[in-house]
């Protein structure tokens, strides 16, 4: 059985590759890509903690998996306002580089 | 209910109409007299009047029913405070009767009169809509008078006092935008205040000996008459004379007695109605019905009574001379009126009791009688005036439709020049014009100078006989007071019915109507007949028994022939006199008082009526005015103004405002910190802003650090 360190190291990783996404990326499409992939390893954190504390205690556990759906009906409707976000700025600036929709500037 | 259980028969129950029968009246005109007519606003007035002398006859024949059994009819309580239980209850004995008789009697022959004499009186000053205001006040009057002589108490008879003081400034300042000629400016209205201001003075003494009595007599404070009698009987004897005393300045006040008297000449700028009802026969003889009100207190202490013996006595001769030296009908018989209140209160003073109040009867006769006669002398001389000067000027008959406005521009007087037609010089010869008032003038006369048969003769030996019993220094004043009387009454009927006439308007003058004169003859029988009320033979002292029952019984002193000779034989050789300077040879136009010459000096102060009113002003008057210039200008204006108002408290509040509060807490303080947070916010948020760059990347970058310090706070810790 593969041990929970696993799961939570390659959830790091993820989680790492996805905010360093987030940082250096400029289109906002890969943007919401990385912050899916942010959410997934806190995903697979969740579901994997959630089993491993399953076996521990011997007595069936659905936590994790719960709040995993949640979290995909919360990313779901975040990608879904997001994207209709963009769509309605590039409508109007013909462009959606992130660097440039910076108008709210003290 | 103090209602007496034995007199419970009569008409006591109708007490209260005495004073309300004449409000009535008075709300009556009050409210719909400007839609009525003269004719029956004068006779709603004079019906409500009428009234109140039916319930007095009806009283007085119920108190004479109940062998004069004193009757008290309380009607409301006033106010109860305390020890001090002050009720409206009314007195009915002989004596608040008796009053009661003359005030309405001789009150609603003046309301009868007044019809005649306002109807002319308000067209002559172009004033008709005043007619309905006069009659308001004589009601109202009447209603006052009312309430003094029938109080039961002290206060009651205040209440009354204070009411009637009011309604004679009223009347005296009836025509208050003119003087007595007519002509627009403040004279009687200054007169009016100067009635109420003396009258003040006086009623402050009164109210100094309610004080008293409050504080010293009994310890019911209900101020009943009884009760403070009763009281008075055990109080030590100074406190009596120092009420006596005090109540004697109101009495002074009231009844224009020296040295207070000096507001009843000024009084004759009333219409002369009220001169008759108000300033001769009856207010002023309030303060003489108090002191025979007060006959226990003031028998009690013989100091007392020889003060205001010796006060009325003086008066009586005083006022006397000045009379002589008059010109002004009224004038006269103003001082006149002084001088027979200085016989009434000598009289009360001394004891006579009901001499006082027999004089007060038949003086409000027949003084009453010749004041309405002069009015009716006054009215002829201007009726006589206005026709012929119509006649003389056809051209300027538009102007007297002036109005009021312009009059005031030229004066009131229609005719250019001023007339008075109140100034004996200006008369003469007026028996054949006017011969009713002639003869009723004749019989008023006769009354005052006292010769017999008239009533004045009965009254005014009564109190000489009186006084020449006890008091001689009094009978010595009184008598000469008499003849003196007899003088200038002579010589008012020398100048103003004989000889010829010194004006155009007494040579056409009119004869007053009916309405004016019917009544003057109701008085000049009660001055003729009036002494039957108490003649001094045995079995008739019907005044002095009835009255009995209120005073105690006073013995009736029999005709003295010797005194009554010798104030006859007086007035007859005044008379005569008189003749010899002003009715032998006749005053002509413009001529100097014959007595000018003989008289000198004396005749100028008894022109001048003694310079009294210049030693009130040289005395009172003028360093009053003085003392308020001095206070209005040092203390109050540069004192308390400049110096305190100005200087130290407008300097320290500005002083406080400008450099404390405003310089140092408020500009320092207040606005230094508020500009301090504001400039502090400004360069914060200068600093602040330059983190919003509006990059959603280092938004990210700023969270993504900031869990990584809290992940490492809390890993850490």
């Amino acid at each position: 059985m593969i041990p929970v360190n696993y799961y939570v190291a390659l959830s790091a990783v993820l989680f790492s590759i996805g905010a360093l996404g987030v940082l250096i990326r400029r289109n906002p499409l890969i943007i919401f890509m990385s912050i899916e992939l942010m959410l997934n390893a806190a995903n697979l954190a969740f579901v994997a903690f959630g089993r491993s504390f399953e076996i521990q205690s011997g007595q069936p556990f659905f936590g994790g998996q719960i709040f995993v759906f949640f979290v995909i009906a919360v990313a779901a409707a975040e990608v879904a306002v997001g994207l209709a976000l963009i769509v309605e700025i590039f409508k109007t600036k013909k462009n959606i580089n992130i660097d440039e929709l910076n108008s709210l500037k003290g | 209910m103090h209602l007496s259980e034995t007199a419970s028969s009569g008409f006591f129950f109708l007490a209260p109409w005495l004073v309300f029968a004449p409000l009535a009246g008075l709300l009556i005109n009050a409210i719909f007299g400007r839609r009525f007519s003269e004719r029956t606003v004068g006779t709603i007035a004079s019906l409500a009047s009428g009234a109140a002398f039916v319930v007095s006859v009806l009283l007085a024949y119920s108190v004479s029913l109940n062998h004069g059994e004193v009757m008290r009819w309380r009607l409301a309580e006033w106010i109860h405070i305390g020890a001090l239980n002050l009720d409206w209850t009314f007195r009915i004995d002989s004596l608040s009767t008796t009053m009661m008789l003359v005030v309405s009697g001789v009150g609603t022959l003046i309301h009868i009169y007044a019809i005649g004499y306002m109807h002319e009186d308000v067209r002559f000053k172009h004033e008709e809509g005043r007619f309905n205001r006069f009659f308001i006040y004589l009601n109202l009057f009447i209603a006052a008078m009312m309430i003094l002589v029938s109080g039961d108490s002290y206060m009651m008879l205040f209440v009354g006092w204070e009411g009637v003081g009011l309604c004679s400034f009223l009347l005296i300042g009836f025509w208050y935008e003119f003087d007595t000629l007519g002509r627009s400016s403040w004279a009687n209205s200054n007169a009016a205040k100067k009635a109420f201001i003396v009258n003040r003075v006086g009623d402050f003494g009164f109210l100094i000996a309610g004080f008293l009595m409050f504080w010293y007599l009994g310890d019911s404070h209900s101020f009943q008459f009884d009760a403070v009698f009763e009281a008075a009987r055990t109080a030590p004897k100074e406190i009596i004379i120092a009420i006596t005393l005090f109540m004697l300045i109101g009495v002074a006040g009231k009844s224009a007695q020296i040295p207070l008297y000096i507001w009843l000449p000024d009084a004759m700028a009333g219409p002369t109605p009220v001169s008759a009802l108000i300033h001769a026969a009856t207010m002023v003889t309030a303060g003489v019905y108090l002191i025979t009100r007060s006959a226990p207190l003031y028998s009690s202490v013989p100091e007392a009574q020889y003060i205001v013996a010796m006060v009325g006595a003086i008066t009586a001769l005083f006022a006397a001379t000045i009379a002589v030296g008059q010109y002004d009908i009224k004038k006269v018989l103003a001082y006149s009126t002084i001088s027979q209140l200085g016989f009434m209160v000598a009289a009360v003073g001394m004891g006579a009791y009901v001499a006082g109040m027999f004089h007060l009867m038949t003086h409000a006769f027949f003084k009453a009688l010749l004041f309405l006669a002069a009015g009716s002398v006054i009215l002829g001389l201007e009726r006589g005036h206005h026709a012929h000067a119509h006649h003389a000027a056809h051209d300027e008959k538009p102007k007297a439709k002036k109005t009021k406005k312009e009059e005031h521009g030229h004066g009131g007087e229609d005719h250019g020049e001023v007339f008075d037609p109140g100034d004996m010089r200006n008369m003469g010869g007026l028996r054949k014009t006017m011969p009713v008032t002639f003869w009723l003038y004749i019989i008023g006369t006769l009354a005052l100078a006292g010769i017999f048969p008239f009533a004045g003769f009965w009254s005014k030996d009564e109190i000489l006989l009186d006084a020449s019993l006890h008091y001689p220094v009094v009978y010595w004043l009184l008598t000469i007071a008499a003849f003196f009387t007899a003088f200038y009454m002579g010589r008012q009927i020398w100048m103003v019915f004989f000889g010829e006439a010194r004006s155009d308007a007494a040579k056409h003058a009119e004869e007053s109507p009916k309405v004016m004169t019917v009544p003057l003859m109701v008085l000049a029988v009660l001055s003729v007949a009036g002494g039957a009320l108490n003649l001094p033979f045995e079995g008739f002292h019907n005044l002095g028994h009835w009255l009995g029952h209120t005073l105690g019984e006073v013995e009736g002193l029999p005709l003295n022939l010797q005194v009554a000779g010798i104030s006859t034989a007086l007035a007859l050789i005044a008379i005569l006199i008189s003749w010899f300077i002003y009715g032998r040879n006749s005053l002509k136009a413009g001529q100097v008082d014959p007595l000018k010459k003989p008289l000198g000096f004396v005749f100028t102060g008894m022109e001048n009526k003694w310079f009294v009113d210049e030693g009130y002003f040289a005395l009172i008057i003028n360093p009053f005015k003085k003392a308020s210039a001095f206070l209005a200008d040092v203390i109050d204006w540069r004192f308390w103004h400049d110096f305190v108002h100005e200087t130290i408290i407008l300097g320290a509040y500005n002083w406080i405002s400008n450099i404390a509060l405003n310089e140092y807490t408020d500009q320092k303080g207040i606005d230094a910190f508020a500009n301090w947070l504001g400039s502090a916010t400004q360069w914060i948020s200068g600093i602040m802003r330059k983190i919003q760059n509006g990059f959603v990347r280092s938004y990210a970058l700023s969270v993504l650090m900031g869990v990584v310090l809290i992940l490492g706070y809390l890993i850490f810790k």
